[in-house]
């Protein structure tokens, strides 16, 4: 647990970066600091490992204050990944992710094996090891920032915007596999980004800070959407908040999946016609995998091939959200949304009428968090 | 050229040689060894940086005979002291390395020294085991220049007598007679790529990490 007391930073100029701060992290979960440039959120992580030293004010480690604490040796316990990864340019992969063990006095030998595992735990392939910073992508250098983090095993971690280097599509494949790896090992973080989608997609709670350095709200992800607490918040979340909130209610049996008749490509225009409902019909492998819709006039004599799918529809899984539910429906061009289950298979279909009446029927869904 | 006469003296050239080579690399080593924690200190404070690095260029004119004959002054030395020599081109090369280590270790991106406070390193850690490696090719790019300097500024002592390859300047001028020179300066430019090379060779040997630049 990572607990701020009434924590301020004041600068002799008269700004007040932080005012105040009230704020716990949670063992094991992972907590988010959002908010517009100005707010302070980068100053109170910063404060943490006491990078910068707090005005007035405690901030606790598992009940321990840490201003009594030797700053060095309480930076040895909290992983910190930050923006750009900053890797050491003048040691290789392996010996960046073994700088934590070894500073805390383990065997190069040792240190060198357990970064070899975090390397490819990370998503890296081993034979990264031996290169250096330079040689590696942005979005591997993060994986590196992330792995060298972790490689002392620290109960604690701190990472600042540590996703906003690098691409959108790199982004969203490092904070899936972020959410993996955190399911697995279960830190207590704190993350500081100024992306509200970042904070509602990873944070199990996200604390909106406002220009000032003052704690606006603090609630998880589906709570902020729903119950902002004030103009600010409501403001900051920004729009589509209805529909995004669907994104954290579990669809759990609510809506009822619809049989979907199917054919396989090589199926005659006779046959895609006899199974089609309305214009469309989709079109499965041998595993029942759908593949994309198809409209048996464009077959025209001939047979179904790969050309006249219609891949537009995103599938959902029965397991997922109502967000994804309705985007299946809204995506598809037959207005049916494919639902599969865990291994991608076929369940059936859904429309949106389906999923609408579901919210509406039920107004206090199971959140997903 | 004279080859025979060059054949006749070669002992005492060798024996020029190897002092002209003692007197510019150890006065290099020990100023390279006092410019690093100057340098650090410039590089730590806003308020040092243009003091040292402005005390340290006006050192660097003073003109070399005159350091030559003053230093025995203040050192007590005796003024044909070897001594004298190291203690002056010492003095040039701590003048021109304050201002290179103070840049190299300004070379250093904020990230990578952030991290290395960040992950528990204490500042003397940051600075041996990050912050100088990562400065090493700023340094040794100020070095080459000093090791060279340092080669010129030596043979200014033979008008002081103190033996090296300059003095074969002051001989070939009184015989009115080319061929020392004219071996003293090729021994010059000789012994100055050699050292220029021996110290590319060093960073290259420290700076694995160094993106392989493809030679145009």
């Amino acid at each position: 647990m990572i607990k701020f007391e009434n924590v301020t930073k004041a600068y002799p100029d008269g700004t007040v970066a932080v005012d105040g701060l009230n704020l716990e992290a949670p063992t094991g979960k992972l907590t988010i600091l959002v908010g517009p440039s100005g707010c302070g959120k980068t100053t109170s992580l910063r404060m943490i490992n006491r990078l910068i030293e707090p005005t007035s004010g405690t901030i606790y480690l598992d009940d321990q204050p840490t201003s009594g604490m030797d700053a060095a040796l309480l930076r040895r316990r909290i992983g910190y990944v930050i923006q750009h990864a900053g890797l050491f340019p003048h040691r290789t992969i392996v010996d960046n992710v073994a700088t934590m063990p070894i500073l805390l006095g383990e065997s190069r030998q040792k240190a060198r094996t357990k970064a070899l595992e975090l390397i490819e735990r990370v998503g890296l392939p081993a034979s990264f090891a031996k290169r250096y910073p330079w040689q590696l992508s942005g979005g591997q250098q993060q994986r590196v920032g992330v792995a060298r983090a972790l490689a002392s095993d620290p109960a604690f971690m701190l990472m600042d915007e540590p996703f906003s280097a690098v691409d959108p599509v790199v982004r969203g494949q490092l904070q899936d596999e972020f959410l993996r790896l955190q399911s697995e090992i279960g830190k207590t973080i704190i993350m500081v980004t100024h992306d509200i989608d970042e904070a509602l997609k990873l944070g199990d709670q996200v604390a909106v800070m406002r220009v000032g350095g003052k704690l606006a709200q603090m609630a998880s992800p589906s709570e902020l959407l729903t119950s902002p607490a004030d103009e600010f918040v409501a403001d900051f979340v920004g729009r589509d908040r209805g529909y995004r909130s669907l994104g954290f209610t579990k669809t759990a049996g609510a809506v009822a999946i619809g049989e979907e008749a199917v054919v396989q490509l090589g199926a005659s225009a006779e046959e895609a016609r006899a199974k089609a409902t309305g214009a469309w019909v989709l079109v499965v492998d041998g595993s029942r995998k759908p593949l994309g819709w198809a409209q048996p006039e464009q077959i025209a004599g001939g047979e179904l091939k790969r050309e006249h799918l219609n891949l537009s529809g995103i599938a959902a899984a029965a397991s997922g959200t109502m967000r994804q539910l309705l985007d299946a429906a809204l995506s598809s061009p037959s207005r049916r949304g494919v639902v599969v289950n865990e291994h991608g298979e076929l369940i059936g279909t859904v429309t949106a009428t389906d999923v609408v009446k579901a919210i509406e029927a039920e107004p206090h869904l199971e959140t997903a968090r | 050229m004279n080859i025979e006469w060059l054949g006749r003296q070669f002992d005492t050239i060798v024996f020029l040689l190897g002092w002209h080579v003692l007197l510019t690399v150890i006065p290099l080593i020990l100023g390279l060894l006092i410019a690093l924690p100057l340098g650090w200190w410039a590089h730590r404070s806003r308020r040092i940086y243009p003091l040292l690095v402005g005390v340290a260029g006006l050192l660097y004119t003073v003109p070399s005979l005159a350091l030559f004959v003053l230093l025995p002054l203040v050192l007590g030395t005796k003024i044909l002291d070897p001594l004298n020599i190291v203690a002056a081109l010492t003095i040039y090369t701590v003048a021109l390395l304050v201002r290179v280590v103070a840049d190299a270790l300004e070379s250093v991106p904020e990230d990578t020294v952030q991290a290395a406070k960040a992950m528990g390193y204490r500042s003397w850690q940051s600075l041996l085991k990050v912050e100088l490696p990562v400065g090493v090719p700023v340094i040794s790019a100020g070095l080459r220049v000093a090791a060279v300097s340092n080669v010129s500024l030596v043979s200014v002592a033979a008008l002081l007598g103190i033996p090296q390859l300059g003095s074969l300047f002051t001989q070939g001028f009184q015989l009115r007679f080319f061929t020392p020179i004219i071996a003293g300066i090729l021994l010059c430019v000789i012994l100055a790529m050699i050292l220029d090379g021996l110290i590319i060779l060093l960073n290259r040997w420290l700076t694995p990490w160094t993106p392989k630049v493809v030679a145009s």
